[in-house]
């Protein structure tokens, strides 16, 4: 007796929006396993880490703040990842584009004035396409691996913020702390609806939407899945892998440069040695999650947040560790990737072959 | 169909041929794949000292059933007797220490490593380098396959590789050899020879399993035929009373429509296609450089480029389709130099290619045939594409009609490419571009593993492209195909291209000697 897992023919469309949900309860579901074994109640505590954020308008807040620079980078890296190339510098990117953002605000801080901040917007995006676009020229150009380039370039990143703040960037009526200067009114990201949210987010879920649309309607969309799934087809199709390579790492750097602006001009409001709790690394698992699609990435995202303001809320209400959050975070990606091989896939039983022709010959 | 008469001929036949002499007896061998039977209880008798063809359109279940005898393949139902013994055979290790080896269509040696060095790894006791070096040489001398252990794989042509891998098979002392599709990458020379080891192994009472497509050898040197349709055996016979076109249409169940070139003497116009001194270094070491060649593809024509696979036919259709750019007076369609011009440009030209690779290269095997119509025609004023968004109820309509013209045949509406079959999803990529009336369409392989009905359709097709004032150039290692379309035939050679000739009068044997090189001295001649 053995299990097979055989292609099915035919995907279902149901099961395909179906199964992130059906992971979802299926983590709740072996998350309060968890909290049961370590001697907590269930429910309660599954209320607290799922539910409860989402009541109160100051978790709700720190979730679709943490949710929004996730989706954006999420986004960009999807269109590297279609593509084929292994962009893992979204970090990086995310922190160049920060500082190029920051610039305006910290050396110029009396140009105050309507376009500040779209320009600083415009710099930011600039920022991280420039940082992006040095692992994808070593591709293109030495064909280095962008994997490791990238992500190298995260630490050389994190590094020259970690300068700029205790040095040249450092505020001058500061104490000594390794602090930029305090980003005036004009370079402040405003609050809408009511201060739920910062303006990043509805910038962020337009910007989904748009790339959704690129991705499914137009030529170029084709091009990036044509690309990442048969090279050699595209090439056929005439477009140009290196071409491809050099657009997907600008966009992604772009976003996540952006990204990085506006969590520097909305949320911190100044520059600081660090600015992201790992965002560019995170969103590579919320790109995954999300299968690669903006509107996925969108619910990716959402879930990805709440896990960490739920495992700071269970920690503090009942005294689980936060660690719970990466434990929940590593059920989830292990749900969704066991979903959706049942929808590629289904299992047979074979039992130990039966000669069939035995009894016939007797 | 068989009738009464011929099954109950067909059974007595299978009775008899059962005996002492009997090495592999296999009953009612069933395999299923999900909906499909890929054998639907075969039975089968192979006899010691028997080269015995195993006969099937693609998709008849070949492949199927002799993976089950090298224990690549579990069967769901039915049984294998080997010399009087039921067994079960779990893996290729199983089947080849029952004596039962196999030469594979797609050669599994790494190019890096030498001739000794690629046979040691495959077997289960290599024992000393130098002593198995030599075991090799003599082994293969006396087979007339001589190899030199010490060569490096990558500098040997594709006759040699194959011979490593029979080699490597022939050292395990085997009483069953299964070759599958042996002679497609041989020159009718390197062929012959292959024949005369055969012979003699069949002499010594070693047994050949042969699959081929190529009726004319399987009626020269087969002795039994069992012929599969749909996973059943349907029919056994004698092939050397047969003739290839009886024995085709027991595969194919019906007369083949056979190919007819128009009555009419092609009206020969304008050159359309000129490639002019047209080098190109190799790109990789395991790649063939081009040298200096020339050729006129006038209008109305089709000329056939011969040649052994792995010669720079892909590396010219590259060149020609844009896919490798080179200097721009080397290629010019319509007396309009295109060298340095990508393939999208050239297309807007009217020029259309079908490359060698149909999925990977020709469609994206995850994507839907309409989504693969973008592919190739998204900038050929198809309205496919306008302001940068893909028009679907075009491509669908597109889809519709390619599926109609040129019988498509698929399970459910617009599938994806990679669940097509070879032969259909043929028909699809070839029919995708005819059906933009090219003015010059370039075809690598047009027929390469597609079953009788389907090739006769698209060489019917192709012809009819040229007589309809179209320039068509068809790379082809099928020699049976070239002599039943070509006008004009040149044969490639290590990169060099021999002059085209008509035709009426080339001979096989003459195309034989030019892809053995004659080709190559030709070209360095000129």
């Amino acid at each position: 007796m053995r299990i097979e897992l055989v292609k099915r023919k035919e995907q279902s469309r149901l099961m395909l929006v179906l199964s992130p949900l059906i992971a979802v309860g299926l983590t709740a579901l072996a998350a309060g396993l968890i909290f049961l074994i370590s001697g907590h109640n269930p429910l309660i505590a599954l209320y607290k880490f799922f539910i409860e954020p989402l009541t109160q308008q100051w978790s709700l807040e720190a979730t679709i703040d943490k949710a929004t620079p996730l989706i954006l980078i999420g986004c960009g890296l999807a269109v590297c990842y279609l593509s084929n190339n292994w962009n893992i510098g979204a970090e990086g990117q995310f922190i160049v584009g920060a500082l190029f953002g920051s610039f305006l605000p910290v050396l110029y801080p009396d140009f105050e004035s309507a376009a500040t901040l779209p320009l600083m917007l415009v710099f930011g995006a600039l920022g991280g396409a420039l940082w992006a676009l040095i692992p994808a020229l070593l591709k293109t150009r030495f064909n280095t691996n962008e994997i490791l380039t990238s992500l190298m370039l995260v630490y050389v990143a994190s590094l020259i913020l970690d300068y700029l703040v205790r040095g040249p960037w450092r505020d001058p009526g500061g104490y000594n702390f390794p602090e930029s200067r305090i980003f005036s009114d004009a370079a402040t990201l405003p609050e809408v609806f009511g201060g739920l949210m910062s303006l990043a987010t509805p910038i962020t879920i337009v910007i989904a939407l748009i790339l959704a649309f690129v991705l499914s309607k137009t030529l170029k969309g084709f091009e990036i899945r044509v690309m990442g799934e048969s090279p050699r087809a595209g090439s056929f199709a005439g477009f140009s892998a290196k071409r491809l390579t050099l657009f997907a790492f600008a966009l992604a750097g772009a976003l996540a440069g952006l990204a990085g602006t506006m969590e520097v001009s909305g949320g911190l409001n100044q520059l600081l040695p660090v600015i992201s709790p790992g965002y560019g690394f995170t969103a590579i698992i919320v790109a995954f999650l999300g299968r690669l699609n903006p509107f996925g990435i969108i619910v990716a995202g959402f879930v990805l947040a709440l896990s960490y303001i739920g495992g700071e809320a269970v920690q503090s209400a009942m005294g689980v560790s936060n660690k719970i959050a990466s434990v929940i975070q590593g059920l989830l990606l292990f749900f969704v990737l066991a979903c959706d091989t049942l929808i590629l896939y289904r299992f047979r039983m074979v039992s130990r072959r039966v000669p069939q022709g035995e009894t016939s010959h007797v | 169909m068989a009738d009464t008469a011929e099954t109950e001929r067909d059974d007595k036949a299978r009775r008899n041929r059962t005996g002492d002499n009997t090495l592999l007896d296999a009953r009612g061998l069933t395999k299923r794949f999900g909906d499909i039977l890929a054998n639907d209880r075969v039975d089968l008798v192979i006899n010691r000292g028997e080269i015995h063809a195993l006969l099937g359109e693609n998709g008849a279940g070949k492949s199927t059933l002799v993976k089950m005898f090298y224990g690549s393949l579990e069967p769901d139902g039915g049984e294998i007797h080997w010399q009087g013994h039921r067994v079960d055979i779990d893996n290729p290790a199983a089947a080849r220490d029952l004596g039962i080896g196999m030469v594979f269509q797609h050669f599994s040696l790494f190019e890096a490593l030498s001739v000794v060095e690629n046979i040691a790894l495959a077997l289960p006791n290599p024992g000393r380098m130098s002593e198995l070096a030599s075991r090799i040489e003599t082994v293969s001398r006396d087979y007339g396959l001589p190899l030199n252990p010490a060569d490096i794989v990558a500098d040997l042509p594709v006759g040699i590789r194959q011979r490593i891998e029979i080699v490597r098979c022939l050292l395990q002392e085997p009483q069953l050899i299964i070759m599958d599709e042996p002679t497609s990458v041989l020159t009718p020379q390197e062929a012959d020879q292959l024949f005369l080891t055969l012979e003699r192994l069949a002499g010594e009472g070693c047994a050949v399993l042969y699959i081929s497509h190529r009726l004319e050898e399987v009626k020269r040197i087969c002795h039994h035929a069992t012929i599969l349709r749909h996973g059943q055996v349907v029919r056994e016979c004698d092939p050397t009373r047969e003739t290839a076109a009886s024995l085709a249409s027991m595969m194919v169940g019906a007369d083949v429509a056979s190919v007819s070139a128009g009555s009419v003497t092609p009206d020969i116009g304008a050159v359309r296609l000129r490639l002019d001194g047209l080098s190109a270094r190799a790109a990789t070491p395991f790649a063939t450089a081009l040298n200096g060649v020339s050729l006129d593809l006038r209008a109305g024509e089709v000329v056939a480029i011969a040649g052994v696979a792995g010669n720079g036919q892909g590396e010219l259709f590259d060149a020609i389709s844009g896919e490798m750019p080179v200097a721009a007076a080397m290629i010019r369609i319509d007396d309009r130099p295109c060298g340095t011009k990508g393939i999208t440009w050239r297309r807007k030209q009217n020029a259309a290619f079908v490359p060698e690779e149909r999925l990977g290269h020709g469609a994206v095997p995850g994507m839907k045939l309409s989504q693969n119509i973008v592919l190739t025609r998204h900038g050929t004023g198809d309205g496919l594409v306008s302001g940068g968004m893909i028009s679907t109820p075009r491509a669908s309509a597109l889809e519709k009609r390619i599926k109609q013209n040129f019988d498509v045949r698929m399970s459910h509406d617009d599938p994806e490419a990679r669940s097509l079959s070879g032969g259909n999803l043929q028909k699809f990529v070839v029919g995708r571009e005819l059906d933009r009336k090219p003015g010059v369409l370039i075809v690598n392989q047009p027929t390469w593993g597609v079953d009788a009905g389907a090739a006769a359709l698209i060489r019917q097709a192709l012809i009819d492209l040229a007589r309809s004032g179209s320039a068509v150039l068809v790379i082809s290692q099928d020699l049976d195909e070239i002599f039943e379309i070509a006008d004009r035939i040149a044969v490639i050679s290590r990169g060099y291209l021999s002059e085209a000739e008509p035709a009426a009068d080339m001979t096989r044997e003459r195309v034989g000697l030019l892809m053995a090189g004659g080709a190559e001295s030709q070209g360095e001649v000129a």
